[in-house]
């Protein structure tokens, strides 16, 4: 009977060996043909935490941090470890209710999962982070987690500084995906241009996670772990306590401050008003503070000192005298017969002066800040007979003014700074056809026209004069914790530009003895200190804006520039502050207190009211008050016609001329909620092309406000 | 045969040794998925609180009851074999009104605390018992068609009642006893018929129903002209042709969707389809539901199943990460690995190397086991022992390929190394009732 059919072993033998070759294999196929389920499974359970460094701090020339790090808390919650806390007490530490605590949990589950934290509270005060740290045992489930953010103990500086912010898609692209989504990056000021330095380099650790993202220890004994190297300190040149006091004295004034020490181009104070406090764009109140500053129309997180354009005015003139000088066209006991006005052009240029002699050489006309002299040099530098022609005069005159750094960037360590503007002569040809001559921009020779720098140009030629034709590019670094030779970065702060060298000794003697004559004796006496001797030049510069159709008059535009103390010059100044009437009133003491203040370490006692009201003085121009409500109503309108909300611009119906501007609102009111209807009812899209095209005509009427900045302006000394 | 009669009263040791390696490598396995760094691992032995230690718990109480099994007289198996056949489907019937609800099968009776039993795994030894005990009847002729039916209804009942209970992967299982029946004498067509309509039917899920019915008229086309001859003598041969081919293309036309849209469960389906990588789309909403209610979150889904465990396993390499190493099985990314999913521990820990050593551990068993059928002097053992290679062969193949992507997520425990205590009691008495009835081969039971 067994012997029955018993060749059909062999054939259930063969189907066993055959399937069991199958799946060999397969077995081979996946275990050793094949890679890729290897990474595979490095990518399911490895997760690869990037361990971010301490940014480098930065030092002022006294070696105080003046930026640095400090940690405050975020509190985090991962959901499913949150069992018996006691509810009350969490509320009553944070100040929320048990319903908003419920809700809070909730939402981080749906945003991370139940086994993930997420953050619950951000960015503790530092009274709730202590409560919180005492009790935390009571809350499983709740944890503080470090967050390091920037600090500014001096609570200055906060536009050379900068700031840093997370990275946009922009920044990745541009870094060639070096950064990734949630990096934090400098975002402006030496935060940004020093970004490389500061940063530091940034560590991995691989840590093993299970199927539900919960870590479970380091992979591999963190065998191909990499440890974080903290960012460099960066050394500047800043002096902090002349830093402090400028922005003391442009508290509420619009303009700018550049000290630079003219030996080594190194900046020693830097500011621009409108003065923020730096520590009000970090942390906690950041989010508070950034809208209301980056949506002020004066522009307070702009950095005026090297974005800010200015006609220089009369702060031309020495460089003026001095090009003259040098092209040969005069000589230091050249004098001009001005009888208060310049008739060489069909227009005429008025003077302050009418007295004889006012002009009668260089150093009497820069005193006096004669017009008709430095209009008179300039068309003789323009015009002279060495180069038979208009053009290629005015180009070398151009060539000079580019040597001082003007109409071209610096290059300082600031990212966007402007590069001002020095007209050439293709600009007239092409406005004129042509058919010019030097009468045509002769309001050049006295800082006017198309003119226009920046304060830290205008600083760098006050040291360009007082070092005598050598200058360094201005900077804020001057070293690099463990600097090697692989750190280029500071390398070109180095070199020593002698651009106007050839210019003689003499020439610049001549313009110093005028410059000092304007302290002694001339339009800047209020900026005289005993004992030291300083070389300045103020200027005034007329300003017009267009403000609600009208074309009016602004104050003028105060300007100063200065050097000392003339036989050794150690520290030379650009003040500007807009709209604020004449060179001499404000300026010029904010310039002279810095010198005071830098040179001899101290201010006059007698000297310290002054200060006081300087600082006290509010100086904002009030067309801003005006320029501010349009700019926030336009925008209030527009929110409100994509939003269809009259909430939007309820407060503006009601405060600001008040009658007047409620009919008109009132109308469109009436007229938005007609289309509402229209929107709703049969035609939807015929309402929406209305709202858009009157959308359109009205911020058609709107732009000539906005950009209506057409400022004309005419000088006088 | 020429046995030495003192030798064939001595259990077959090779047998025996599989055995407890298996039981072995399988406790280490569990071992390694569900130990966590810091547990104590003598306690934890002790208090029986975790999985490992129930497995090897469950192995003392196997081999307490394979050495009664091994004292007890083997004619008693015959003589009962019908009786516990009786006894399982009784059992499997009580199921219906008594089972207790737990992840969607419904073939669980609960007996309070953490003891349960699911007849239908306890049915594969009773029905491999009686079938044994029917084909080596003196009165039944295994070559009458009757008779074949009569085998075949024996281990067809309980699988229906198996689908009935929602564990088709078990349902599966029992067909494996036909190649019990084959080697009694069961017509070699009747399992190349179910082998081609396999065939067939997978071809109409992969292969577009259109492209399925050309190839099949053109093979059709192609016997019928290269047996032109045949068909010249013999009409009937054209007949069958076309009969044959008529049947082909109306299971790829009409069976095959009729199952798959009245017969399976949409999640069923939708396993098969994701087997051979083809993307099931529900034809109503109720379908949809159906598959959302099965495969509750993505942990869950075959499909995701598959795909970890495919990773653990490829990630092994050819010499693996080592015991305890592997980060796809220590961090749980692979669901049910220490039950259906236990080979992804021993393919990424031991690699390559190691999965070849394991399954020549198979290998040898059942060819082992297939020898000591075959020289048993009665046919009750030699179906017994079969029946024993086929279930076997079955579990291992099937789990295996479910494993490494080559057969649906079916739940179908790999036989010893599998945590599941019932699976393993069962199996583990299956093997001692072969060795007790191999040690008296001589003998010729009824």
């Amino acid at each position: 009977m067994s012997v029955f059919n018993q060749s059909r072993q062999t054939v259930i033998r063969f189907i066993f060996a055959a399937t069991f070759l199958i799946i060999v294999v397969r077995l081979f196929i996946l275990q050793v043909a094949s890679d890729k389920y290897k990474a595979q499974a490095l990518d399911n359970a490895v997760y690869r935490k990037v361990i971010y460094p301490d940014r480098g701090i930065i030092f002022d020339r006294d070696k105080k941090p003046i930026l640095n790090n400090t940690i405050i808390y975020d509190l985090t919650v991962t959901p499913y470890e949150v069992k018996n806390i006691d509810t009350t007490l969490l509320c009553s530490l944070l100040s929320i209710d048990t319903t908003e605590l419920k809700d809070r949990i909730i939402s981080a589950i749906i945003k991370n999962g139940r086994y993930r934290p997420s953050v619950f509270e951000g960015l503790l005060p530092i009274d709730v982070q202590a409560k919180l740290e005492e009790n935390i045992w009571r809350f499983p489930g709740f944890t503080l987690v470090e967050r390091p953010i920037r600090t500014y103990p001096y609570h200055a500086g906060a536009h050379i500084l900068g700031d840093i912010g997370e990275v946009d898609t922009a920044i990745i692209r541009r870094s060639n995906n070096f950064y990734q989504m949630g990096d934090f990056v400098g975002r402006s000021g030496m935060e940004q241009y020093y970004e490389s330095i500061l940063m530091g380099k940034r560590g991995v650790q691989n840590l093993i996670k299970d199927n539900r993202n919960r870590i479970q220890g380091s992979w591999e004994n963190g065998k191909y772990d990499t440890a974080a190297e903290a960012g460099r300190n960066l050394y500047t040149s800043l002096d902090i306590d002349l830093q402090q006091l400028a922005e003391k004295l442009m508290a509420n004034k619009v303009g700018s401050v550049v000290a630079i020490d003219p030996k080594s181009g190194g900046i020693l104070a830097m500011v621009s008003g409108p003065v923020i406090d730096p520590n009000d764009l970090t942390g906690t109140s950041r989010q508070k503070n950034y809208a209301k500053l980056a949506l002020d129309v004066s522009a307070p997180l702009m950095n005026r000192a090297t974005r800010g354009l200015y006609e220089p005015g009369s702060t031309f003139k020495p460089l003026g005298g001095l090009i003259a000088l040098d092209v040969g066209v005069i000589n230091a006991g050249f004098g001009v017969a001005c009888s208060g006005a310049y008739y060489g052009c069909s227009k005429v240029i008025r003077c302050e002066h009418h007295n004889p002699g006012h002009a009668a050489n260089l150093r009497l006309a820069l005193a006096n800040s004669c017009n008709s002299y430095f209009s008179q040099i300039y068309r003789m530098t323009v015009d002279n007979s060495r180069d038979h022609n208009t053009k290629k005069g005015y180009t070398r005159w151009e060539d000079y003014l580019n040597a001082f750094g003007w109409g071209e960037k610096l290059g300082i360590d600031l990212p966007n700074e402007l590069p001002g503007n020095i007209p050439d002569t293709s600009l007239y040809n092409k406005v004129y056809r042509g058919q010019w001559n030097s009468c045509t921009n002769v309001t050049l020779g006295i800082g006017q026209d198309k003119m226009q720098v920046t304060p830290v140009q205008l600083a760098n030629a006050m040291c360009i004069i007082a070092n005598k034709g050598y200058f360094y590019t201005p900077h804020f670094v001057e070293r690099i914790d463990n600097e090697t030779k692989k750190d280029t970065i500071l390398n070109k702060f180095r070199v020593k530009h002698s651009a106007l060298t050839h210019i003689p000794d003499e020439a610049y003697e001549a313009i110093h003895a005028g410059m000092q004559d304007v302290v002694e004796s001339g339009t800047a006496r209020i900026a005289k200190i005993p004992g030291i001797n300083i070389c300045a030049k103020t200027g005034t510069a007329e300003k017009y804006t267009v403000l609600d159709g009208h074309r009016i008059k602004l104050q003028n535009n105060s300007m100063f520039v200065c050097f000392a103390p003339r036989e050794n010059p150690k520290i030379a100044i650009a003040v500007a502050v807009e709209n604020a009437g004449f060179g001499s009133t404000w300026a010029a003491p904010i310039a002279s207190f810095l010198i005071e203040k830098y040179l001899t370490d101290s201010i006059r006692s007698e000297k310290m009211k002054d200060v006081e009201r300087i600082a006290n003085t509010n100086l904002t121009p009030s067309y801003l008050k005006r320029r501010q409500f349009i700019a926030d109503s336009t925008r209030a309108y527009y929110y409100f016609n994509l939003k269809k909300d009259s909430s939007y611009i309820k407060k503006y119906l009601r405060s600001y001329r008040h009658h007047e501007e409620k009919q008109v609102e009132k109308r469109t009111v009436l007229r938005q909620i007609k289309k509402k209807e229209t929107i709703a009812g049969t035609k939807p899209a015929k309402g929406i092309n209305e709202t858009s095209t009157s959308l359109l005509l009205y911020r058609k009427e709107q732009q000539p406000d906005d950009d209506s900045k057409i400022i004309n302006a005419q000088i006088s000394g | 045969m020429g046995y030495n009669s003192e030798k064939s009263r001595r259990i077959d040791g090779l047998v025996f040794w599989l055995y407890i390696l298996l039981c072995c490598i399988g406790i280490t396995s569990i071992f390694a998925a569900t130990y966590r760094e810091g547990d104590d691992i003598v306690r934890s032995f002790l208090s029986l609180k975790t999985d490992y230690s129930k497995q090897a718990a469950f192995f003392l109480i196997s081999i307490v009851a394979g050495v009664a099994v091994l004292l007890m007289d083997s004619k008693l198996f015959t003589a009962t074999a019908n009786l516990w056949y009786a006894f399982g489907m009784l059992l499997l019937i009580l199921v219906f009104p008594f089972h207790s609800n737990i992840k969607g099968t419904k073939s669980i009776i609960k007996f309070g605390g953490a003891l349960q039993l699911q007849p239908i795994q306890l049915c594969i030894l009773f029905a491999n018992l009686a079938l044994s005990k029917y084909l080596s009847r003196t009165e039944t002729d295994f070559t009458k068609s009757r008779s074949q039916m009569i085998a075949a209804a024996i281990v067809i009942v309980p699988a229906i009642l198996a689908i009935l209970q929602s564990e088709t992967g078990l349902a599966l299982v029992y067909f494996s006893f036909f190649l019990v029946m084959f080697r009694e004498g069961l017509p070699a067509a009747v399992l190349i018929i179910g082998f081609s309509f396999a065939i067939l039917v997978v071809a109409t899920l992969v292969v577009d129903p259109n492209v399925l019915a050309i190839v099949l008229t053109g093979i059709a086309a192609l016997v019928i002209y290269l047996m032109r001859k045949q068909i010249k003598r013999h009409k009937s041969v054209l007949a069958g042709i076309i009969g044959i081919w008529v049947i082909c293309v109306g299971i790829q036309r009409f069976a095959v969707p009729f199952i798959f849209d009245h017969v399976l469960q949409p999640y069923q389906v939708k396993r098969i389809y994701d087997t051979i990588g083809k993307d099931y789309v529900p034809k109503d909403a109720a379908a949809a539901e159906d598959i959302a209610k099965n495969s509750a979150s993505k942990k869950n889904d075959g499909d995701y199943n598959v795909k970890q465990s495919k990773i653990a396993i490829g990630s092994g390499g050819l010499y693996g990460k080592g015991l305890l190493k592997g980060t796809q099985t220590r961090y749980s990314f692979v669901p049910e690995q220490r039950t259906d999913f236990i080979f992804c521990t021993i393919g990424e820990g031991f690699g390559f190397a190691g999965s070849m050593v394991f399954l020549g551990i198979y290998v040898i068993l059942l060819f082992r086991i297939v020898t000591i059928a075959e020289r048993q002097r009665s046919t009750f053992s030699r179906c017994y022992a079969y029946g024993v290679a086929s279930v076997l062969f079955f579990h291992i193949a099937i789990n295996l390929c479910m494993t490494i992507g080559l057969a649906p997520v079916i739940g179908i425990p790999l036989p010893f190394v599998s945590y599941g205590g019932l699976s393993l009691v069962t199996f583990s008495v299956m093997i001692f009732i072969l060795l007790r009835l191999d040690k008296d081969r001589q003998m010729v039971l009824r």
